[in-house]
């Protein structure tokens, strides 16, 4: 048996979706009425978008039937509601280019160079895809990979080698408690003595802490990265009265700040943009200027444009209906009630309303 | 009865205050209090930076897209957890800074001077 190189494998699907947002996961399930199958890149490692990386545990109040629903449940639905059109998933990778085929297709390639082809592209991308953000330290960009990490993607890496990591959020407690147990040395730098984390993790860097495992400077904030083509050290700054530079010798410098959207390189797919979103054409079928690409949820704009999760939903819903008559050209198509027609899954799944019962009074 | 003309109603309810945008220029502006608005959405409506670079987390005090450094004595509402834990994470924070969105536009904010943070 070949392998063949990766390059050219190929996920092919009817609707390509850009971003797997409440709105991006709810396109799953209206295409699916449609018999039209979808597949989702998302820069995030979890669907989701917003909902789930910035605010899981807040309530919102505005999803029609659901008085108070948690943002995080709100993907749980959503993912449950649209299963049965088995959706795929390209996660953790941002959409990067997109290139149109001569049959009218698109293939479009993300950063880590995997494939996507579909004659319809939805681009449900919010406010963009999800990047690190990067402290201001003026030399940091140079020591990028090279020492930097904004993500921990491989724990091994840093087996054995002295690890600072910088920030007061979940993430920068559990890393630090994670690599505690794999790096020669592990520092927590954190501008503040409070924690914002889950107590859980608090309690634990705190165990950590007084068993000699991980250092602890606080208040303090990294100012500086000394180093010649890799990082040899960093330099923080104490935040007490006495303000005073330190210069602490690591491997790596970790800074964990959470992450904040970026329109990226949508930016330059020759779409019509106004104000950080996607041009389209106001209530017909959210196309945008380039005819198989359609943009759907915050990321668009038109006249009237209210950012809600409902009003993504309603797009999304028109969105499938424009891309089916594109896939079926000619072919007739009439609004079907699901309660009226049930549901067929593409597992061979059927979900449909009971019958009702006939039955003679005597 | 007689109804007054609609902008003799506004001046009662607004308040000036002054922002200077990221690029330094300073807006004087008129908020209304009767909005239920706060500081970042009045930036946001009076479309003073880019959208999208504001409020990005839509006012949960969860991304501190609109800080500010308070340069007025203004008597702000008293720092909440969430507001402090957020300005311990962002960057460009001085002694002065709070989050837009967690500043309402009140009567009491009448002369309020602020100036945008960087973007990060």
């Amino acid at each position: 048996m070949r392998f063949l190189p990766s390059q050219e494998y190929m996920i092919k699907t009817d609707i390509l979706i850009i971003g797997a947002g409440p709105t991006g996961l709810f396109t799953v399930f209206e295409a699916g009425l449609l018999k039209l199958k979808c597949h989702l890149i998302d820069a995030l490692p979890q669907p989701g978008g917003q909902c789930s990386e910035i605010y899981p545990k807040k309530p919102i109040y505005d999803i029609p039937a659901y008085p108070e629903i948690l943002a995080g449940d709100l993907t749980e639905k959503l993912i449950e509601q649209s299963k049965q059109f088995e959706p795929g998933f390209t996660l953790g990778e941002r959409a990067e280019t997109i290139d149109k085929q001569e049959d009218g297709s698109f293939i479009v390639t993300t950063n880590k160079g995997t494939k996507h082809q579909a004659p319809i592209v939805a681009i449900a991308g919010g406010l963009g895809s999800f990047e690190p953000r990067k402290p201001p330290i003026h030399n940091i960009t140079d020591f990028e990979d090279k020492g930097v990490e904004y993500i921990i993607k491989e724990p091994e890496l840093y087996r054995n080698k002295n690890v600072v990591i910088a920030g007061g959020g979940d993430s920068a407690l559990d890393w630090s408690i994670f690599l505690s147990d794999v790096a020669s040395s592990v520092t927590l730098i954190h501008r503040r003595n409070e924690f914002r984390g889950a107590l859980d993790s608090v309690e634990k860097v705190q165990k950590l802490k007084n068993e000699g495992k991980i250092k602890l400077i606080t208040p303090a904030e990294v100012v500086g990265i000394v180093g010649d083509d890799k990082v040899d050290a960093i330099v923080y700054k104490t935040a007490d009265h006495i303000q005073k530079k330190v210069t602490l010798e690591t491997d790596h410098f970790i800074p964990l700040f959470g992450l904040s959207p970026k329109l990226g390189p949508i930016a330059n797919w020759g779409l019509e943009i106004e104000k950080n979103a996607i041009i389209v054409n106001n209530a017909l079928d959210y196309q945008t200027n380039i005819p198989g690409i359609f943009a759907i949820g915050d990321v668009n704009t038109y006249p009237g444009k209210l950012k809600l999760i409902l009003c993504g939903f309603h797009e999304a819903t028109l969105m499938c209906q424009a891309a089916y008559k594109i896939i079926n050209p000619g072919k007739r198509l009439v609004l079907k009630y699901t309660t009226v027609s049930g549901i067929d899954g593409f597992d061979g799944s059927r979900k449909e309303a009971p019958k009702a019962v006939i039955k003679k009074i005597e | 009865m007689r109804f007054l003309p609609s902008q003799e109603l506004k001046m009662e309810q607004d308040i000036n205050i002054t922002i200077t945008d990221r690029e330094g220029k300073v807006h004087k502006i008129e908020a209304p209090t009767d909005m239920a608005m706060n500081l970042m959405e009045v930036v946001r409506s009076f479309e003073i930076e880019p959208e999208g670079t504001v409020g990005v987390c839509g006012g949960m005090a969860m991304c501190a897209s609109c800080q500010c450094y308070v340069l007025s004595d203004t008597v702000l509402p008293e720092m909440q957890d969430d507001e402090e834990a957020m300005l311990s994470e962002a960057f460009y924070v001085k002694d002065n800074s709070r989050l837009g969105c967690q500043i309402q536009m009140t009567p009491e904010m009448e002369g309020l001077i602020v100036e945008l943070a960087p973007e990060s």
